[in-house]
């Protein structure tokens, strides 16, 4: 019996061709549709007016804004309740803390569409399912992608060398300076982590605000949908998906993300 | 010197001052234990720090040694005890209330701060009181902040002694690790600590590096003229940079005293053997200075009552090699190792391996004799951790030991068991079992031993033969006057050495174990 022996060249071989088949062809289709445009004779043509139609529609740029409003908003607050329970998590000793992280966990587990219809029935019944469109909506992002913001807080936080807040406690520092000087700042690879986590898909996951807000708020993804399905301009909707895709390369690279990773409070990146 | 600091652990000598006046004292540690998950880390230790030594926690891994250091620096509290600083409970003070910095292990040097940032952290959160006139003329004064410039300075200075000017505005990863060690130390003294602590400071760096940083460490401690409390496991370490050394073993103490004093005069085997290589053998004392260990009798300087067993311990570099008929001894050299600047010659004497250091050589096979002389011989009381009797089971199940008779729990023999009316031993199995008679072995602790003024009260009776002082309690023998068995007992209370007392033992103390089935192991 002879041993398979793959090289390293050999084991690239499936993930380049699934690179190649689900991102790159699909990016290069995305950026062929978003500069074309159909003539009158139905021929395809280089054109830059959908780009321009975009950013000349009040419409569309409303649903941007509306979009960015509504994802920072849930970001925020997903971050204002997951940092002090993955801080407090953390740093106790608690032995079964693992078991209170789960629970927060999850919802993770249970299906998406099943969690949002469930969160429908809850709102309709405490009366909010009808009159509160935005604040539906954000209950519902911040439900959905609360654990994506407590995950890499809560990673980032336990693996956190004790000795830096020893260290500044050692200095001088009170409880306060310790964290406000080295337990913060030394937690933003975690920070950004979940921000970019929960961000993005707020300002895309349309399933929960057409189904909290019964349909009456449009966000970006929505936007997407449409020109893809009932509109049946693919050229629109790539334009769409690139604008999206710039801005939330924007947003990684005014948060920092993209860059090295060189303190010790590694394990952020757990996406 | 070496004798002041011998008296560290004994309590004020009786009659007379102490040497050593109370506001030297910097640190003082009294009967702390630090218990973690039920094992204790440090155990009842008790020990003082002189202003503007340099003092050393000296042990192996594990050995509470960083535990008591973190108990200075205000990281752990202590379970029970209590830390002086000059005199003022600090226990419960938090480390930022205390005027100690520490250089940490691996530096925990802030990553998301430059090197001037680093420094400065310490300075930027300091207040410091700041004397004014106001108009009236009156002076009043306000707790403030260093100002920038003031800051500047110090920090300039800071990394001006660690040698490393202009790095102000370089990023912790672009330095190498012995450039970090600097940093971490800068951070530290620049806020004019009292004491600086040092937590294995060098133990990431090379070889060379660390004996660089042995030296400079060692300046450094003269020109700044702080106390400096270092931790390591490195014996060397201590040995070259500490005025005073504490060996730390199993969270107890097992010797203060000056590099000097600890390796010629190790207090037990376990020093000997931690402070250098030595040859360590099982001796008995034969007459007045007189020591047999490897079928010899050789003289020596320490004097211990005859046929006392006891630890002998000898350094490699004190045996010397003669020819073979010669020597005080006779063996086989059966390695040689060449060490750079000696030989490491290990020689057979009978059953027993002899480790020899010498800068000749000898060749595998070789019958070479060996001569020690009498300095060369350290000889340490043996350390005991528990009284061992051999004894047999009554009629009335007790057990006969040590000159007495106590009670005790016989049913521990055979798990499960009980006895019954008659006085029978019934084991789990259901089966009978008359002990009378049966030899067991007799273990007590140290501490399960009472003694009392009132003779009779007890199992066993003698008289209190050595009283010895051991940092927070006594251990006092007690030995019988029939055959001289000694009860080893550690108790707080002060007993007159002559005193007749009654050794009292609760049965539950009282550990037995079969003879026999220990030979039919």
């Amino acid at each position: 019996m002879t041993k398979l022996h793959f090289s390293r060249k050999q084991l690239c071989i499936p993930y380049a061709l699934f690179l190649l088949l689900f991102v790159v062809i699909p990016m290069l289709m995305i950026l062929f549709y978003a500069f074309t445009g159909e003539g009158a004779d139905g021929s395809l043509t280089f054109t830059f007016s959908n780009f321009a139609k975009f950013f000349t529609s009040t419409a569309k740029l409303s649903t941007l804004l509306m979009s960015f409003t509504i994802a920072i908003i849930s970001t925020a607050i997903c971050l204002l309740i997951a940092y002090p329970l993955a801080y407090v998590l953390a740093r106790s000793n608690w032995k079964k803390k693992n078991v209170l992280l789960m629970i927060f966990i999850m919802p993770m587990w249970i299906n998406f569409v099943l969690r949002i219809t469930a969160l429908r029935e809850l709102l309709d019944l405490i009366g909010l399912l009808g009159t509160q469109n935005y604040l539906n909506t954000i209950i519902g992002m911040v439900y959905d992608f609360l654990p994506f913001m407590i995950l890499p807080l809560y990673t980032t936080l336990e693996k956190l060398d004790k000795s830096y807040l020893e260290a500044a406690a050692d200095l001088g520092g009170n409880k306060f300076t310790v964290f406000t000087r080295v337990t913060f700042p030394l937690s933003m690879p975690g920070v950004i982590s979940g921000i970019t986590m929960v961000f993005m898909p707020s300002m895309t996951n349309y399933v929960v605000s057409d189904t909290l807000s019964n349909f009456n708020i449009t966000i970006l993804g929505k936007l997407i949908d449409e020109y893809f399905t009932t509109y049946d301009n693919w050229h629109m909707g790539s334009m769409i998906s690139i604008i999206l895709l710039v801005i939330i390369f924007l947003t990684l690279l005014a948060t920092g993300g993209f860059k090295e990773d060189k303190n010790n409070a590694r394990g952020a990146n757990l996406w | 010197m070496a004798e002041m600091k011998k008296a560290k652990l004994s309590p004020e000598p009786k009659g007379e001052t102490s040497p050593l006046k109370k506001e030297e004292k910097i640190i003082e540690i009294v009967g702390v234990s630090k218990i973690f998950d039920d094992t204790a880390a440090v155990d009842n230790v008790s020990l003082y720090v002189r202003k503007g030594e340099f003092i050393t926690f000296l042990g192996p891994s594990g050995c509470g040694k960083t535990t008591t250091l973190r108990m200075i620096a205000g990281f752990d509290i202590p379970t029970s005890g209590k830390i002086l600083l000059n005199g003022k409970d600090i226990t419960d003070l938090p480390p930022n209330k205390r005027p100690v910095n520490t250089v940490f292990q691996r530096y925990a040097l802030f990553p998301h701060y430059n090197i001037y940032d680093n420094v400065a952290f310490g300075l930027k959160l300091k207040k410091i009181p700041v004397t004014y006139v106001n108009d009236k003329g009156e002076t009043y004064t306000k707790m403030q902040k260093l100002t920038r410039k003031e800051i500047d300075e110090k920090v300039k200075n800071a990394l001006a002694v660690v040698d490393l000017e202009g790095f102000e505005k370089r990023s912790v990863s672009t330095l190498s690790g012995g450039q970090q060690q600097r940093v971490a130390i800068a951070r530290a003294i620049v806020n004019e600590p009292e004491i600086l602590l040092l937590d294995e400071p060098l133990g990431a760096l090379d070889l060379k590096m660390r004996k660089e940083m042995q030296i400079e460490l060692k300046e450094m401690h003269k020109k700044l003229g702080i106390t400096f409390i270092y931790v390591t496991h490195d014996q060397e370490e201590a040995l070259t940079m500490s005025d005073t050394i504490v060996v730390m073993k199993d969270g107890q103490i097992q010797q203060i005293g000056t590099p000097t004093s600890i390796y010629n005069e190790p207090a037990n085997a376990f020093v000997a053997n931690f402070i250098g290589d030595s040859n360590l053998f099982n001796g008995t004392m034969v007459g007045a200075k007189l020591v047999r260990f490897c079928n010899h009798n050789f003289k020596c300087l320490d004097d211990f009552e005859k046929n006392e067993k006891v630890d002998v311990v000898v350094r490699p570099e004190d045996i010397k090699m003669t020819n073979a008929d010669e020597g005080m001894l006779k063996g086989q050299v059966i390695s040689v190792v060449f060490k750079g600047v000696h030989y490491e010659i290990t020689v057979k004497v009978g059953k027993t391996e002899v480790v020899i250091q010498n800068t000749e050589s000898r060749n595998v096979g070789d019958t070479i004799g060996l001569d020690i002389l009498p300095d060369g011989i350290h000889i340490m009381k043996k350390a005991f951790t528990e009284n061992k009797y051999d004894g047999y089971i009554t009629k009335k199940n007790t057990v006969v030991f040590g000159d007495g008779e106590f009670e005790c729990d016989v049913t521990q023999l055979y798990p499960g068991s009980h006895l019954d009316e008659e006085g029978y031993l019934i084991t789990a199995e259901g089966e009978q079992l008359d002990l009378t008679d049966t030899d067991v072995k007799v273990e007590v602790g140290f501490q399960s031993i009472e003694i009392s003024d009132n003779a009779e009260e007890g199992g066993a009776q003698g008289h209190i033969v050595s009283i010895i002082y051991k940092g927070d309690h006594y251990q006092v023998i007690v030995r019988t006057e029939e055959n001289e068995e000694d009860y080893v007992l550690d108790t707080e209370d002060l007993w007159n050495e002559n005193d007749f007392v009654g050794v009292k033992i609760a049965p539950e103390n009282i550990r037995l174990t079969l003879k026999q089935e220990i030979k039919q192991k």
